[in-house]
């Protein structure tokens, strides 16, 4: 059987969260549809609660400690993510996007992404539209259509039809992620230390523009 | 091996006192500690270059000329010359000067700046960083080797017919060093000219380090300089020493914890877990420096970093006491019995110039033979 890698990401804060609930029930989805089309995935939970002071620490020191480098490592080199943050004062975490802060330019370029956020009610949901899908839009990410948003009354509730409620929209969206990770070529980022650019062609002005940080 | 200290020129507050020292007493005490350098038996001393507050240090040649004239031993270098945002021009122009003043004690390390605003006020453009780094250098190194240069390029007004005086001390150009933290670009053009290449090992893990080197080994071996383990290599490294390691962590934590580079991040243990900070007894210094040698491999320069984080005058100079008496004398016997056969020293004036001679008596030699056999 075929492996791919699945990385999560959630940035739930409380114990237990209901951020990493709605993580774990998309990663259930994206698995089943995975092994339906005989690829077994290998799936990663990043916690970022755990990450918190390593990740400050990262902002006022320049560098990663150990096990932060680890956990981006990790995300990078996954076949597919599933990011889940809780929606605070329309928009993602702090915690959240202090994680995706330490990627490079091109860190997610075309690996299918399955966006997904936890909110007290429905007013909230088109925060994953207008802020989280643009960051990853901008860091060149493959995000699949369905986002998946949770209330907290989302918990209680199932439609007459069923489509189009919370397990529904999981249902959806873990269906499109497999179904884009599985279409995906697992082509590894480029690595300009163990392929650099000849320098003869930085002499002739072939020199990739640097990123503003 | 060479050993040495460089200097950022911050003017940092004293952490308990909150005072400053002002522009001028840091300039000199950055005299003072260069001075201390050759006294304690240190090889080279080397100053940043910076065009913005908290540093002082804007013009490098002012100051190690001044320096020059008042030493006889001691390598003058920079940590970094901004390639990017100097004109080459008055790059070639300044340190063949100050060679020809510090009779051949000059070498350079080229850097790109890290300081954002700097670009634009010299009118650059930092997106450009990498092509300019590339562009001027390779200016600056015709400027150095052949008397009249008629150039054209993207970043600087054309030349025609250029000659930069003075040429160089005995035709011999100052080494050269490239500094990069975490460029690929830059490890590669250090390999393709044969020039050193130094890492300023300081806030980065040693992981990071190590690819850089080893990228700048391989490339070095790729375009026919020698073996990768013949590579220039050089490290900082800072190290703040006490008789007893417990004295040196109680003295130094209060300057890592209100230091506006570490203040308020990880723990000082921590970051001595994970970087190259060594707060301790000289023998710990000894065996943390001895064990960069497993990271990057035999190396040619080591660097400290020991005038930082508002650290008075007198504990600086106490610091470089303890390096020239306890650990700088260890560390050159223990590193010279670990080199291998065929790794090099660094170049200096002399050892470049006894090279270029070497050259050109084979070169007259086979001439000769070549004369021989045509009769």
């Amino acid at each position: 059987m075929e492996r791919r890698s699945l990385a999560v990401v959630t940035a739930g804060l409380s114990q237990p969260s209901s951020t990493r609930l709605l993580a774990d029930r998309l990663t259930d989805a994206t698995e089943r549809f995975l092994r339906e089309r005989a690829i077994q995935p290998v799936v990663t939970v990043l916690e970022l609660r755990d990450h918190a002071q390593d990740l400050t620490n990262n902002l006022l020191a320049g560098f990663p400690s150990p096990r932060l480098h680890d956990s981006v490592g990790t995300l990078v080199a996954a076949d597919g993510l599933i990011a889940v943050s809780p929606i605070f004062n329309a928009s993602y975490s702090g915690l959240f996007k202090l994680f995706f802060d330490l990627l490079e330019r091109d860190g997610l370029a075309s690996k299918p992404v399955l966006l997904a956020a936890t909110g007290g009610t429905a007013r909230h949901s088109l925060a994953l539209e207008h802020a989280l899908r643009p960051l990853f839009a901008y860091l060149n990410a493959a995000t699949v259509p369905t986002a998946v948003f949770a209330a907290s009354e989302d918990w209680g509730q199932r439609a007459a039809d069923g489509a189009d409620d919370l397990v529904g929209r999981i249902e959806r969206a873990g269906r499109e992620l497999a179904s884009s990770i599985a279409a995906s070529s697992r082509g590894a980022p480029s690595d300009p230390f163990t392929d650099p650019i000849p320098f003869d062609r930085l002499l002739g002005g072939n020199v990739r523009s640097e990123t503003m940080k | 091996m060479q050993f040495g200290v460089f200097s950022v020129s911050d003017v940092t507050p004293h952490p308990m006192t909150g005072q400053a020292p002002t522009e001028h007493q840091r300039i000199e005490a950055m005299v003072t500690i260069a001075l201390k350098a050759e006294e304690v038996g240190l090889d080279v001393f080397a100053s940043g270059e910076h065009h913005n507050p908290p540093f002082v240090a804007s013009s490098p040649t002012t100051m190690l000329g001044y320096i020059a004239a008042r030493t006889t031993r001691l390598i003058l270098s920079t940590a970094t010359t901004l390639i990017t945002t100097n004109d080459p021009v008055k790059i070639a122009e300044d340190y063949a000067m100050l060679q020809h003043l510090a009779g051949g004690r000059v070498d350079l390390m080229m850097g790109r700046g890290n300081q954002g605003p700097v670009y634009p006020w010299f009118g650059q453009d930092i997106r450009n960083g990498i092509a300019l780094a590339v562009e001027n250098y390779a200016l600056l190194r015709r400027l150095w080797r052949e008397d009249v240069v008629d150039w054209q390029g993207r970043f600087r007004t054309p030349l025609t017919a250029f000659t930069s005086t003075p040429r160089p001390l005995d035709g011999i150009p100052p080494f050269v060093w490239h500094g990069s933290i975490r460029s690929p670009e830059i490890a590669e053009q250090a390999a393709y000219y044969g020039d050193g290449f130094f890492h300023n090992n300081i806030f980065w893990p040693s992981e990071h380090v190590r690819r850089m080197v080893a990228l700048y080994r391989q490339r070095f071996e790729h375009y026919g300089h020698g073996r990768a383990d013949q590579a220039i290599v050089g490290l900082g490294g800072q190290v703040f020493m006490r008789p007893n390691s417990q004295d040196a962590i109680r003295e130094f934590r209060p300057y890592f914890d209100e230091a506006p580079v570490y203040g308020g991040g990880p723990s000082l243990e921590d970051y001595m877990e994970q970087t190259p900070l060594t707060v301790g007894s000289p023998q710990q210094v000894i065996d943390r420096t001895l064990s960069f040698r497993e990271i990057v491999g035999d190396y040619q320069r080591q660097l400290f970093l020991v005038d930082h984080a508002g650290l008075p005058l007198g504990s600086v100079l106490e610091q470089m006491d303890m390096l020239g008496e306890l650990v700088v004398p260890v560390l050159r016997r223990e590193f010279e019995i670990l080199r291998p056969e065929g790794v090099p020293q660094a170049p200096t004036h002399a050892s470049l110039t006894a090279a270029g001679h070497a050259r050109e008596i084979d070169a007259e030699a086979s001439q000769e033979t070549a004369l021989a056999g045509a009769v």
